[in-house]
């Protein structure tokens, strides 16, 4: 029981951060129609700079709740910066091109991010640890969890039910939905395409950074996290289907819990448990949990 | 008369739309078999059926009497059954002799040594078809740059590589010109064996009149008339709700 | 028809080329060729896949298992001569190939990527836990004779190596030009222009695609066992996504029409990394990544075959 409660809390920690950069690489991917190999790079710049600001701020002496703003603030200025400037001053030139080619420019994308982080960052880790203590500790049962942990949790959880309620509630919303749904439909009923595609981006770029910004006290910020968070949000978007919020929450909550799974069972697995999970899913769903198969017309 | 082609009882439904409502069909060998109705009115749909691409809720497809009703689109193929469609589909990026030589070849067993190149045979019988088609002028050309009459061409010369018993073409004059389609039909009629048995969805009726021997009219996934086409024109409800000439 | 003996005679032509070539190169640059081509012949077998309309980005798990399976081989079997090592190699991936495939045949696009992708990933956290293979740290080999050659000293070694490295680039090379011209080779381009068509003709493009993604994995272990000998070390990082990115690379790069071009962009890329490790050695993914970038935007003849394909058939089918 003890241990059931342990994995299971684990997992949603887990997941909640891993749903936030997934539902960044899955509106990506349903709006511009790229899987962006470079959005763990967005992940590990969003830790950096609340790394950086979470330095600054905390030197002098500024209410400590506030912190967390500062960490937004970072996570947005580097959204800001890097979304626009990417989408307008790079991708775009290929979207004229096959999809095989977007994931490779991102690609390059993700190598050219990697060494740009090391030469400003540096290789030696950083530390943000001083949110970690703000929201003191909390006792489940006879376990001690840092209160923090479960703040990210609900920052998941908002986030997930903003996006939901953006996408499907708002007008502008509801022209992102419908650029998803057919882009050249509703470039030809006037939708300005360029300016979803730019924003979408960003609010992508955005999320992740996010995700690596308030993650940023809980690890140490250092070389190789691009590739982890990658591979985990491709795992979480496969699974839960492309271009699916639904999914990616799903997923996220899979792919957290397997890992905690393996974690405090089968430590042995945690490298691989989800890929594992991931062929799994997909041999039983090939498209994703949520998406639809339809019958090609002929 | 040998019966070669028997629909019993078909249904089909997609959610609230009845697409096949137990349709009843015996085809004859060697027949050429005239299929008209409205969009939506169950044509292609009973022409994917028969070919494997969907499946029946209900009913059965029996081919010179063995049921192929559960078999897939490639073994329906194999026992005879060819088809062409509606918007061709060819390997746009090849050649229409390599479309050829690819559809020779997967009906030889060919394609699958991996070192068989296009031999003097496979050339000869490419260009035969070709001729047969009257082709020849596009030999070389990708077909993703040919006219869409052309590609109809190809669909159908692709299709009978295997000398099929039955073919079904699917709308082989749509997206023609009007004063083209009567040269296309005659192109595509003599270059058939006169033993293959032919069905063609079509909406123009003066085409249908001269070119089939009999026609099965659809409205609403059902069939309302089944006869010979002089009879199926005149009939009171096939003009009310599919010809639309009703007094 | 002289093209029957065109193909063959030009291959032979090239290989005298090649090995004349070799000794005149210096043998940091010789050395360098012989890691290009195992990545070529790698990617030649990817390049395989991509005809037939499919992208894996688990190539690498062919590439580690021809490796591990040659590195295997000549640790436990005693076998030193690299023939046969790189046929256990090659063989060992053929079998786990030929194991994949059917469960992957049913896939596309993105999710048969992600799935290969995840398959190599799946090795490679596998491999890095596996202590009786040396876990992340991996295993040294020791140098092998090739059919009852012993190199003398790391000079023949080398182009001994060499030699046996440009034989099986062009015996491959030839058995895949000769394929891409064949009526089976013309096979996998339609399942990738219509598949329906395709079962439509009475053909399996299940079948095709097995097939092809289990020759693949024939040449991706070829590729392995080659480097796995030449380096004479393996690790679970050949298993690792970003090796098999590099063989998409090479793969796009050269387009799906040329052979000699699959080489060719081998060979730049192993360059361009070598160059760029010693001169930028702080920032030598980040040059890898601008050359990817600069070839993608400035050569797009080298794959345009792949994009024009799927222009035309965006254009072509169209529902009426």
């Amino acid at each position: 029981m003890q241990l059931a409660s342990t994995i299971l809390i684990d997992g949603l920690i887990d997941a909640s951060w891993i749903f936030i950069v997934a539902v960044g690489l899955t509106l990506i991917f349903g709006v511009l129609n790229i899987l962006n190999i470079a959005h763990g790079n967005f992940y590990a710049i969003g830790a950096y700079v609340a790394a950086n600001a979470v330095g600054i701020y905390y030197s002098g002496s500024n209410p400590p709740m506030l912190g967390l703003l500062a960490m937004t603030g970072a996570a947005l200025a580097a959204a800001i910066v890097l979304g626009p400037l990417l989408e307008r001053g790079l991708l775009r030139f290929f979207y004229h091109r096959d999809e095989i080619v977007l994931v490779l420019v991102t690609y390059a994308l993700f190598l050219i991010l990697e060494d740009a982080t090391k030469l400003i960052w540096g290789v030696n880790p950083y530390y943000a640890y001083e949110p970690y203590s703000l929201f003191g500790n909390v006792n489940v049962g006879r376990m001690n969890y840092v209160g923090y942990d479960f703040f990210l949790i609900g920052l998941a959880v908002f986030i997930g039910i903003v996006l939901w309620l953006g996408l499907n509630r708002t007008r502008s919303g509801k022209v992102v939905l419908a650029v998803i749904h057919d882009r050249e439909m509703s470039s030809a009923a006037g939708v300005n395409v360029t300016k979803i595609f730019v924003i979408a981006f960003t609010i992508g770029v955005f999320l992740a950074a996010l995700a690596g910004a308030f993650t940023a006290p809980k690890i140490s910020v250092q070389p190789g996290l691009a590739v982890m968070v990658v591979l985990l949000s491709f795992a979480v978007v496969v699974i839960g289907g492309l271009g699916s919020i639904e999914g990616a929450a799903i997923a996220s909550l899979i792919v957290g819990l397997s890992r905690a799974l393996a974690i405090h069972l089968a430590p042995w697995a945690e490298l691989f448990i989800v890929y594992l999970v991931m062929a799994m899913m997909l041999a039983v769903r090939p498209q994703g949990i949520f998406a639809p198969t339809a019958l090609r017309k002929i | 008369m040998s019966v070669v082609l028997e629909a019993r009882n078909l249904n089909k439904s997609f959610g609230s739309v009845v697409a096949a409502n137990d349709i009843n069909v015996t085809v004859n060998r060697a027949e050429r078999l005239g299929l008209i109705g409205t969009n939506g009115a169950g044509k292609t749909t009973f022409v994917n059926i028969v070919t494997g691409y969907i499946k029946p809720d209900s009913g059965a497809i029996t081919l010179e009497g063995r049921d192929i009703t559960a078999c897939e689109p490639r073994v329906i193929t194999k026992e005879g059954v060819c088809r062409s469609f509606q918007v061709p589909q060819l390997f746009l990026t090849l050649t229409t002799a390599q479309n050829l030589a690819v559809a020779i070849g997967i009906a030889q067993g060919q394609a699958f040594s991996p070192y068989a190149t296009i031999d003097d045979a496979m050339a000869e019988a490419i260009d035969a078809l070709l001729e047969r088609f009257r082709l020849g002028d596009y030999r070389d050309q990708t077909v993703s740059e040919l006219p869409g009459g052309v590609r109809k061409l190809i669909d159908i010369a692709v299709a009978v590589t295997r000398k099929p018993k039955v073919l079904l073409l699917d709308e082989p004059t749509s997206g023609v010109a009007a004063e083209q389609k009567f040269a296309l039909m005659d192109i595509i009629m003599s270059a058939l064996d006169s033993d293959v048995t032919v069905l063609f969805v079509e909406h123009d009726m003066d085409i249908v009149s001269r070119y089939a021997q009999r026609v099965l009219a659809f409205y609403d996934g059902r069939i309302i008339a089944d006869d010979l086409p002089q009879a199926v024109l005149e009939n009171q409800t096939v003009k009310m709700h599919i010809t639309g000439t009703a007094g | 028809m002289s093209s029957r003996y065109a193909i063959p005679l030009l291959a032979a032509l090239t290989l005298v080329i090649l090995v004349v070539l070799g000794k005149l190169l210096p043998a940091w640059c010789v050395f360098l060729l012989v890691t290009a081509f195992a990545k070529g012949l790698a990617a030649l077998g990817l390049v395989l896949i991509i005809r037939s309309g499919l992208l894996s980005f688990g190539q690498g798990l062919f590439y580690c298992a021809g490796g591990y399976g040659a590195g295997l081989f000549m640790l436990w079997g005693g076998v030193h001569d690299a023939a046969l090592l790189v046929l256990a190699g090659g063989l060992v991936a053929l079998v786990l190939g030929a194991v994949i495939a059917p469960l992957l045949a049913g896939y596309r696009s993105i999710f048969f990527a992600t799935l290969t992708l995840a398959l190599s990933m799946l090795a490679h956290g596998a491999l890095t836990k596996a202590d009786f293979l040396g876990g992340s740290d991996g295993l040294n080999l020791r140098p092998p004779s090739f059919i009852g050659f012993q190199p003398a000293n790391s000079t023949e070694s080398v182009y001994a190596l060499y030699v046996f490295a440009c034989i099986l680039v062009v015996v491959f090379s030839l058995a895949c030009r000769v394929h891409f011209n064949s009526v089976r080779g013309l096979l996998s381009l339609a399942v990738r222009d219509n598949e329906i068509r395709v079962e439509y003709l009475g053909s399996s493009v299940r079948r095709v695609i097995s097939e092809n993604f289990t020759a693949a994995a024939f040449l991706g272990g070829i590729g392995g066992a080659l480097n796995a000998i030449a380096v004479a070390h393996i690790d679970p990082e050949l298993a690792f996504w970003t090796t098999s990115g590099e063989f998409v690379f090479v793969a796009i790069l050269s387009g799906y029409l040329s052979v000699a071009a699959v080489f060719a962009s081998s060979i730049a890329l192993e360059f361009i990394r070598s160059f760029s490790s010693q001169y930028f050695p702080n920032a030598w993914q980040m040059s890898l990544g601008i050359f990817m970038l600069a070839s993608i935007l400035f050569l797009p003849n080298g794959i345009g075959g792949l994009l024009q394909r799927r222009k035309k058939r965006m254009k072509g089918n169209k529902p009426a």
